[in-house]
C-alpha cells in the first residue's frame, strides 16, 4: 500500500511560488486562505534557503489528537483529511500543528472564524468523489483520477516531491548521491517520525 | 451517663469516617476512545476511473510519482 508523503528539497527550491499558485488554482482556495506557502530562511543573506510548507499528513497527526469534535480521519493511503460539516472552527488544530497548516477563512464580521481548511493532498474529502459538493468544500480530488497533488506536479525544479513515501525517498537519495550534499529533509522527522523510520516511543503515563 | 454519651459519639464519628472512606470513588482520568465522528469517505480507487481496482490505481500513482524523477528522463 502506497503511503503518501511530501518531501521538500531546500537545495532546489527557488522560491518561485509555483506550488502556491498551482494549489490556489487547482482547489480554488478563497482569499486569505493559503493551504501552501513558501517560507525563506535567512532571506537576503547568502546561503538563504526556501521551503514549501503545507500539511505534511503526519503519521501521528497532532491535529487529530486535539480535535474536540473528532472531525479528522486518515485514509488507508495515509492522507489526513477532515469533515467540514462537523468542524466547529475552534482553532485547536492550528495550535497543535507544527507546520501551521490549518487555515481559517473569515466567516463574518468581527473576525469570526469559519471552518478549518487545509491541504488535502488533492484527495478531496468525505463527499462523493469529484462531485460539485466535494469541490466546493475541499477542492479537487486528483488522487481519485490517479494523479498526484498539483503543487508537486507543477514544481519546475522538482524541489517539492509528493507521492508514495518509498518512491520519493529513493528519488531524493539518488539526488543527494549525485550532488554530494543536502541530505537533510526538512520536516520529515517531525511529520513521519525519527530518521530511519523509527517512531519515538510514547511517553509513559505516570501511575498514581 | 455523660461518659457513655461521649463514647457513643466518638464511636459514631469513627464509623461515619469509615463509611465515608469506603465511598471514595476512583479518581483516575478516563481516556476516552477517539473515533472519527464525520461522514465515511470512499477510497480513491473506488472512483469511476478505476472501478475499485486498487492495484491499478497504485500502478498509476507509482508511475506518476516516478515522473518526478528527472534522472530517469535525462540519463
Amino acid at each position: 500500500m502506497a503511503r503518501m508523503k511530501f518531501l521538500v528539497d531546500a537545495e532546489r527550491c527557488i522560491e518561485c511560488n509555483g506550488c502556491v499558485t498551482a494549489c490556489k488554482n487547482a482547489n480554488e482556495v478563497p482569499w486569505g486562505v493559503n493551504r501552501r506557502r513558501v517560507v525563506t530562511i535567512n532571506d537576503g543573506i547568502p546561503g538563504e534557503k526556501s521551503i514549501s510548507v503545507a500539511c505534511m499528513h503526519c503519521s501521528d497527526a497532532p491535529c487529530m489528537a486535539v480535535c474536540p469534535v473528532d472531525c479528522f480521519y486518515r485514509t488507508p493511503e495515509g492522507v489526513v483529511l477532515h469533515d467540514k460539516d462537523i468542524c466547529i472552527g475552534c482553532g485547536y488544530c492550528f495550535y497543535a500543528c507544527p507546520f501551521g497548516a490549518p487555515q481559517f477563512p473569515q466567516a463574518g464580521a468581527f473576525g469570526l472564524r469559519g471552518k478549518m481548511d487545509k491541504c488535502t493532498f488533492c484527495a478531496g474529502g468525505p463527499e462523493k468523489d469529484n462531485s460539485a459538493e466535494e469541490f466546493r468544500k475541499y477542492g479537487s480530488n486528483r488522487l481519485a483520477e490517479g494523479k498526484l497533488p498539483a503543487c508537486a506536479e507543477m514544481c519546475s525544479t522538482k524541489a517539492l516531491l509528493g507521492g508514495d513515501g518509498d518512491v520519493i525517498a529513493d528519488i531524493y537519495r539518488q539526488r543527494v548521491l549525485k550532488r554530494g550534499k543536502g541530505s537533510e529533509v526538512w520536516g520529515w522527522g517531525t511529520a513521519y517520525g525519527a530518521p530511519g523510520g523509527q517512531q519515538k516511543p510514547a511517553a509513559q503515563q505516570p501511575k498514581s | 451517663m455523660r461518659a457513655r454519651t461521649a463514647v457513643f459519639a466518638a464511636l459514631a464519628s469513627i464509623a461515619a469516617l469509615g463509611i465515608a472512606g469506603c465511598g471514595d470513588a476512583p479518581q483516575e482520568l478516563a481516556q476516552k476512545e477517539r473515533r472519527y465522528q464525520g461522514k465515511p469517505d470512499t477510497n480513491p480507487w473506488d472512483s469511476p476511473q478505476f472501478g475499485g481496482k486498487q492495484a491499478e490505481w497504485e500502478r498509476a500513482i507509482q508511475a506518476r510519482t516516478q515522473n518526478q524523477n528527472e534522472y530517469t528522463r535525462v540519463e
